[in-house]
């Protein structure tokens, strides 16, 4: 795996469309599914150009039709090819939740290991661009708790091509999480292509007062975060799980073992969310007797996400609720 | 076959007339239609009204045609696209810029948005920000009419993008069999974002699809309010005497771009320029014998109520973040 310290910087969704193209021209099974991603290019653009340079036979427009999306994938990846399907906002993978949760999920072992279903399932997610409650959801602890699906969320360009590349390569369903407000963050990005495994980590920042383990946009908060806390003598760690099913918890046990004490930042509700298998994680841990403090999650509030601009912003987590919320359980003001 | 059945709905339909008046008053609701979107735009375009938006402009007569031939008790169920059926629907404009603007005053408190707009105390359900999200909801209001055993209909605004969603089939396969009165109204402005109508159905109209299930189909302009009228005022009496419901596609063509980031890659500037030149409230203002100067007045009073509404969203206040919890549960 090259490192991420390229020289070359792109967006996130530059990064993204780079995964697709290069697993495209090297893999001929892999073709691209979903609504408006033709001409268009898609609603955020991920795949700008690509149907000029691959055709509609490996970049498919269809119908407004999530089930069917979803399905053809299954079908497609059943028989030998590598679909990537693009579900235009996560909040319409309701219209296809059964089949990815009774079909997709399900078809590898209840086939008794016969048959493999290696497709992706790319959508923007999250809240921030004032779309209100029907596009704005953050559903992704829905797929966790699903055996059979892999569910990833990158947080940066380098992760967001890596991860990809890994995805489409991967033999199981995978549902890949884009973060709208992320699409245009820019990063080093290695022009080869190259995976991340999934289910690895990464430790995106070293500390020890402190583990936020963060997941998706909050990872880029949780650094602006760090900043402002490093100027109070703070040195918080952050840990991003990249990929929440599976997900490989020793580093972040470790980090918690190191600083014992953990925030846990996510963008989705927090009654259920993915904060609380991470919480549960470290408590029936080993870093249990290590702790110091409680470990506190910081996530949306339990409300859909409001239309107006003030309202929306303070609906999830920002820079600030991540500093305050640092400071309290390092100074013990919990 | 479903053609004949369509083409004597159709007949039926062009004969029912409109007073001078009713035209008049239909042509006016265009215009405040036209100029509210082209206002919200602009404010958009300023950074007062943020998100996404759908504008109609170009679809006006579908709106007017089909709330004119409803009554007050009726219900209504909108897409995303949807402000014109909410002002045709008797919405206040004021408002209605209130909820674009995020504000405490608008119809859902600023917590919506132009996606979202619903008018309840008006039997207005709301718009949608699913495609083919309303048909489902729509049989429950049908059920519930018949439950409680009143005059009512229900209308349910979807595009030709949303008749390829399985709430669509679902749906009206369930009005049919229960003979729901609820009118399925379907506005073909040829694109779902940039899919065009050809390319996403195999068939030529959208209405054929009603004989799959046993219930009237009909296609009509959508761009002549009367042709609307008469087809929703055709459905609603057949849904009102037990007759079940009906799917009307009305043929129009949006202007502007899905929403404001659409580069419309997927069109030319001919096939808009065509369409325009068959535009709805110039249409009827020449079969209304208007002059310019007529004309120009009644824009006029529509650009002054448009001003009022704009000036007092302006001056409301935004919600409060200490409510922010409110209105999840009751
Ligand atoms: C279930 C679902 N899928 C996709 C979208 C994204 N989307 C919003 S409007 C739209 C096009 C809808 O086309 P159509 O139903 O013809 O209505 P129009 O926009 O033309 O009025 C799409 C794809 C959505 N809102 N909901």
């Amino acid at each position: 795996m090259p490192s991420a310290n390229g020289t070359r910087e792109i967006t996130y969704v530059e990064a993204v469309r780079e995964a697709l193209t290069q697993s495209m021209q090297a893999d001929e099974r892999v073709f691209l599914i979903g609504e408006d991603i033709g001409v268009y290019g898609g609603a955020f653009g991920v795949s700008a150009g690509m149907h000029a340079q691959f055709g509609g036979e490996r970049v498919i427009d269809t119908p407004i039709s999530e089930a069917a999306i979803v399905g053809a994938c299954v079908g497609a990846a059943l028989t030998g090819m590598r679909p990537v399907g693009e579900i235009q906002f996560m909040d319409f993978i309701t219209l296809g939740m059964e089949q990815l949760v009774l079909q997709a999920a399900k078809v590898r072992f209840m086939f008794g290991g016969k048959a493999t279903v290696p497709m992706v399932l790319r959508t923007p997610g999250g809240s921030g661009t004032g779309a209100a409650a029907q596009h704005s959801e953050s559903l992704e602890t829905w797929f966790t708790h699903v055996p059979g699906l892999k569910v990833v969320m990158p947080s940066s360009p380098y992760d967001a091509k890596g991860l990809l590349m890994a995805a489409i390569q991967d033999e199981n369903p995978v549902i890949f999480v884009e973060h709208k407000l992320l699409y245009k963050i820019s990063g080093p990005v290695p022009e080869e292509p190259y995976t991340i495994p999934l289910g690895e980590p990464n430790i995106v920042r070293e500390g020890k007062h402190l583990t936020v383990v963060a997941t998706s946009i909050m990872v880029q908060r949780a650094k602006q975060a760090a900043e402002e806390l490093a100027k109070e003598g703070i040195e918080i760690e952050i840990v991003d799980p990249r990929t929440l099913n599976p997900f490989d918890d020793s580093l972040m046990i470790q980090s918690v073992i190191k600083t014992g004490k953990a925030l846990v930042v996510h963008e989705a509700v927090k009654t259920s969310g993915y904060g609380a298998e991470l919480v549960s994680r470290i408590v029936e841990s080993e870093a249990f007797d290590y702790l110091e403090a409680p470990v506190r999650r910081l996530a949306g509030l339990d409300i859909p996400i409001p239309y107006n601009r003030n309202l929306e912003y303070h609906a999830v987590p920002q820079v600030e609720n991540i500093v305050a919320e640092a400071r309290k359980l390092v100074r013990g003001e919990y | 076959m479903a053609k004949s059945k369509n083409a004597q709905t159709s007949q039926a339909a062009a004969k029912r007339k409109l007073s001078e008046k009713q035209l008049h008053d239909m042509l006016y609701t265009m215009m405040l239609i036209r100029r509210f979107e082209e206002k919200a735009l602009d404010l958009y375009s300023l950074g007062k009204v943020h998100g996404t938006m759908h504008l109609s402009i170009g679809q006006e007569a579908t709106a007017v045609g089909a709330s004119g031939a409803l009554t007050q008790q009726d219900y209504l169920l909108n897409t995303h696209r949807g402000h014109g059926h909410c002002l045709a629907w008797g919405s206040q404009a004021d408002l209605m810029m209130a909820e674009f603007m995020g504000k405490e005053t608008g119809y859902c408190r600023g917590r919506g948005g132009s996606m979202h707009i619903a008018n309840v105390d008006a039997n207005n359900l709301g718009a949608n920000g699913i495609v083919a999200g309303g048909l489902p909801i729509s049989v429950g209001v049908g059920l519930s009419i018949r439950a409680r055993n009143t005059e009512q209909v229900v209308m349910v605004v979807f595009g030709d993008g949303a008749s390829n969603e399985g709430a669509f089939h679902e749906s009206i396969n369930m009005a049919s069999i229960w003979n729901l009165p609820v009118i399925f109204l379907c506005e073909n402005n040829q694109y779902a974002m940039s899919m065009p109508v050809e390319k996403s159905i195999n068939i030529d109209r959208i209405s054929d699809r009603a004989a799959a299930y046993g219930i009237e189909g009909v296609t009509v302009d959508g761009n002549d309010p009367e042709a609307v009228y008469a087809a929703v005022s055709s459905a609603r009496q057949r849904a009102v005497a037990g007759k079940g419901p009906t799917l009307i596609e009305c043929n129009t063509y949006r202007y502007m771009g899905h929403s404001k980031s659409d580069r419309q890659a997927y069109r030319t500037r001919d096939e808009v320029k065509a369409w325009m030149d068959k535009d709805p409230i110039e249409r009827l203002v020449a079969n209304l014998g208007m002059s310019k100067e007529d004309k120009d007045a009644l824009f006029k009073k529509a650009e002054a109520e448009i001003a009022k509404a704009v000036e007092f969203a302006e001056a409301s206040p935004e919600p409060d973040v200490a409510d922010i919890m409110e209105g999840v549960y009751a």
